[in-house]
């Protein structure tokens, strides 16, 4: 393992982290919030501390560096940015728990929206602002945004798609143009223009600069971190409408609208995960509408609340606009589907994506098909194109430690006392990134009464999910740290 | 650029492998999965799997805006169809088509307007072209040619009795009596840009660079000169091995071919009327021993495999075969073999590469492109030939005044048929034929890129 090379990767890494705070400290600033500019500066010296002793230490780092690195230095990427980025939290005081504030940086950083805090209105701007702004730079990953500004050139060059794969999710990733600097960066631009795009509508439909920066930002990486108590509650159906459109948006392949740019809009509407996508996302808001359409007075509420939550749900998101709790069982069954489905692959969502699920039901296809007629052969298919074997094993890899990681998950976080409801809809809204469960972790609720063991579960859970899971744990894996 | 390579073979990776360092968009498009996720792992480039003949994956692989189309897959007749198929879809790329079979080779040559070809690589041919050039001038391992022939860089290892050993630089000419120049010097398997002080150990394989007239003297003053080859043993009797007997047909040169395969003797028995074909195993001592392995001025090893290619070449230097020369066509490891005494070693797909290189250079700024490009020390350093052209800067300054970028070198200025070695008082003029070599550390593509300002 070259360690000295994850290094010397990292500590550019944590200068862009410090780069990124520097807005959040100057909010902090200019509206006197002293204690919370305080936890932005010695957040910044530590994190600029840790950089320059990284880059002191792998001065003379040696050149190998392959898929094994890259896995790890993903892995270690996230929860090094992390914990260097939650200080800002604790050192204000803003949330005192080393641990509820690394569960929030991770919640930001994950794209996951769940938080520990009860109410958010009392925070100051500039610890709002890093909360939303963390879920930006998790939506499109921070290594791929190193890739687009740097080079990382080197002999093997090539184990930079290894981390494109880690960082951005779908069961096979490839790049957009040859050159992985340029790959990243038509990520980045593409994600820029349509996050100042939602920006400027929610401007358009009158809500604050501070609240439609932070809430194009929670809806960009699909995140879920709002700036009131009861999220999108309380604005009118205008903004509920374009964040609607815009997180189901967020949720579909970014290669779409590289593809939409080139105009072959041909292969974009011909692309079998972006019409399951859409018909997944029909088909539930009709179903939601009518099982709650008695709950609201004028059924265009109805199909406003039911669009909104799918949108939410299925692009992992996490908005709300009412109490889901009240909604009845079919609607959260329903609800509990979309999360495990979540959005498409290359997109900024998370959960299983809707190319695995399409990719899983061909292949059971397949075998009650073989089990029929044993001595046919037959290849999987995906947009026409025959899906390599590889592929194949790699979903049933992914499906198995998907489900593991849950089953997991839920028996030790049940210790803590809370109902099944609360804590598998708890596991489920982290693993998959979306943010509130139901129950006692539901609309109106949060993550903090659960025991520090649940919380670094939870933790644990959103990295994963984040990271197609393998890069999480590899870094749990004994060979990774033995000498190969 | 936009460049499309279609075959991710040895002479395709390695050529990825150069191609990304410079800084090209790269497309590979193969037929298997398994060698383009390989090659996936290793470089920045995207890959395109499929048949590379047809309009569907070209298109897939965007030949509609790319630059240039290298088709190097196995088979010839793809490669023809691949060339020809993207110039429909694109008049504007440039296609270079790898073509192999002996049969072809004339045809293609006067067929490359109705093919849509811009160049025709051979890498068997140009191995061959290579081979008989080094038995011409035995003694040294390697020769590269630039200036139409009137400067070379040849390739000397230092013996463990060399008078070279042991004498700075700057003292040497004095000693060896010859005007020549070490320009670089490959040691430990890094290559180094010597300076007036650096001292010459053994082992070292040293880059001579001067006029033939001049490497000739130093090889008569070194006494290594061997005696001229006459009798060639060829082992194997693939494509290299018939290129190379053509290429020795009337040089005086007898050649005898091994080869193991009946059907394949009886081949090249047809084609080649002049050559000694023995049908054998070469792998066997006991054979070579009696087919007389040790009255032969020179071994030649060409098998397909380049283990047997190692042992048999041992073996000829057990034998005390004056001149080895061993084809190697995974020479990555190259380092290791060093030591060995398998005498020069020649890769084809290296060679390729080198043209291939320079013509994507040429390709990329029409003025003031490298004429010639040579990798030495296995592809670590190259020296490359320029002519001195009306944007050339420093026109008539004298070298002394000038600042060269560190571990770039000017080694030669021809002009006309002759060449000299720099000196402090050297000038470029117009016209001049200027060899330089750089270790690689530091990307030349035009003269003007070895000035500091």
């Amino acid at each position: 393992m070259n360690y000295k090379m994850i290094g010397k990767i990292l500590s550019p890494l944590l200068l862009i982290e410090v780069a990124f705070m520097v807005p959040a400290l100057a909010l902090c600033l200019y509206d006197g919030s002293r204690a919370a500019a305080r936890g932005f500066i010695i957040a910044m010296i530590a994190t600029v501390a840790v950089a320059g002793i990284l880059r002191l230490l792998t001065r003379n780092a040696p050149a190998g560096f392959y898929a094994r690195e890259g896995l790890v230095l993903t892995g270690l990427t996230w929860i090094v940015m992390s914990i260097l980025g939650c200080l800002p939290f604790c050192i204000s005081g803003e949330i005192p728990s080393f641990i509820d504030a690394l569960f929030e940086m991770v919640s930001g950083f994950t794209t996951t929206g769940s938080s520990i805090l009860p109410e958010v209105e009392s925070l100051s701007r500039g610890i709002l602002y890093w909360r939303s702004f963390s879920h930006w730079v998790g939506g499109m990953g921070v290594l791929v945004f190193l890739m687009a500004i740097v080079p990382l050139s080197g002999k093997n060059e090539g184990f930079t798609l290894h981390i494109l794969r880690a960082e951005s999710p779908g069961p096979s990733v490839g790049k957009l143009v040859p050159r992985m600097k340029n790959t990243a960066r038509i990520l980045y631009w593409l994600y820029v223009a349509l996050t100042v795009l939602d920006f400027l509508f929610l401007m358009l439909g009158g809500m604050p600069w501070f609240e439609a920066l932070c809430h194009a930002f929670g809806t960009a990486g699909t995140g879920g971190f709002g700036v009131k108590n009861d999220s999108f509650g309380s604005y009118s159906p205008y903004l509920v409408n374009v964040t609607t459109v815009f997180m189901l948006l967020f949720g579909v392949n970014f290669s779409c609208y590289y593809l939409l740019l080139l105009k072959r809009f041909r292969d974009v509407f011909a692309d079998e995960e972006l019409r399951t996508y859409i018909g997944i996302v029909i088909a539930s808001t009709v179903m939601i509408t009518l099982s709650i359409k008695g709950l609201y007075p004028t059924l265009g509420e109805a199909i406003r609340h039911a669009a909104f939550q799918v949108g939410s749900i299925i692009s992992t998101t996490g908005y709300g606009t009412t109490n889901t709790d009240l909604w009845p069982p079919f609607v959260k069954a329903l609800m509990l589907f979309l999360m495990i489905s979540g959005a498409s692959a290359g997109s900024t969502g998370g959960g299983m994506k809707v190319a695995r699920i399409i990719l899983a039901m061909k292949a059971l296809r397949r075998n009650i098909h073989e089990n029929l007629h044993p001595s046919e052969v037959s290849r999987v298919r995906f947009n026409k194109a025959p899906v390599d074997e590889r592929v194949i094993k790699n979903l049933n890899g992914y499906l198995i430690a998907y489900f593991s990681i849950i089953i997991l998950s839920f028996i030790v976080v049940s210790l803590d006392g809370f109902s099944v409801e609360t804590n598998i809809s708890a596991v489920l809204a982290t693993f998959n990134n979306i943010g509130p469960g139901f129950d006692a972790v539901g609309a109106t609720s949060n993550f903090g009464a659960y025991g520090t063991l649940s919380k670094l579960v939870f933790i644990a859970d959103m990295l994963a999910g984040r990271l197609e899971i393998f890069p999480i744990l590899i870094l749990a894996s004994r060979s990774t740290w033995t000498r190969r | 650029m936009k460049i499309l390579i279609a075959g991710g073979g040895k002479v395709g990776s390695s050529l990825i492998r150069q191609l990304t360092t410079e800084g090209h968009e790269i497309t590979l498009i193969d037929r298997s999965a398994g060698v383009l996720e390989e090659i996936m792992e290793q470089y920045d480039i995207i890959a395109v799997q499929g048949n590379s003949a047809t309009m569907s994956v070209l298109e897939e692989a965007g030949v509609a805006d790319a630059n240039l189309l290298i088709a190097a897959t196995d088979a010839d007749e793809v490669n023809l169809l691949c060339c020809m198929t993207a110039h429909v879809m694109n008049p504007d790329v440039h296609t270079i088509a790898r073509i192999r079979n002996p049969e072809y080779r004339d045809q293609s040559y006067l067929m490359r307007d109705r093919f849509a070809l811009n160049m025709i690589i051979n890498p068997e041919e140009e191995a061959a072209k290579e081979i008989a050039r080094l038995l011409q001038l035995p003694g040294f391992m390697k020769i590269d040619m630039f200036a139409r022939g009137s400067a070379e860089i040849a390739e000397l290892k230092i013996g463990a009795d060399s008078p070279l050993k042991g004498i700075p630089l700057s003292k040497l000419s004095a000693s060896i009596r010859s005007q020549v120049l070490i320009c670089a010097v490959q040691r430990d398997g890094q290559c180094i840009t010597p300076d007036g002080n650096f001292v010459l150990q053994e082992n070292d394989i040293a880059y001579v660079t001067g006029s033939q007239a001049s490497l000739a003297s130093l090889l008569d003053n070194l006494n290594i000169l061997k005696r001229k080859v006459r009798q060639v043993l060829i082992v194997g009797g693939g494509r290299i091995s018939y290129y190379l007997a053509k290429e020795m047909e009337n040089s005086g040169i007898r050649a005898t071919i091994v080869e193991s395969d009946g059907k394949r003797c009886h081949e090249l028995a047809t084609v080649l009327p002049e050559v000694t074909v023995v049908q054998g195993d070469a792998s066997s001592q006991e054979f070579l021993d009696s087919e007389g392995i040790e009255n032969f001025d020179a071994l030649v090893t060409l098998t397909g495999m380049d283990e047997l290619n190692i042992v048999i070449s041992l073996y000829g230097d057990a034998r005390k075969v004056p001149v080895i020369i061993t084809k190697l066509s995974h020479a990555e490891n190259n380092r290791v073999l060093d030591t060995l005494p398998i005498g020069s070693v020649i890769s084809p797909k290296e060679l390729i590469c080198s043209s291939l290189v320079r013509y994507v250079r040429a390709m990329q700024n029409k003025e003031g492109a490298a004429q010639t490009i040579h990798m030495i020390a296995n592809g670590q350093g190259e020296a490359i030939e320029f002519i001195v052209d009306e944007e050339t800067k420093h026109i008539g300054e004298p070298l002394k005044d000038l600042k060269i970028k560190p571990n770039v070198l000017v080694v030669s200025i021809s002009r006309g048929w002759n060449s000299e070695l720099p000196h402090g008082n050297s000038t470029f003029r117009l016209g001049d034929n200027v060899v330089i070599v750089t270790n690689g550390d530091t990307k030349i593509l035009q003269l003007n890129d070895i000035f500091e300002d």
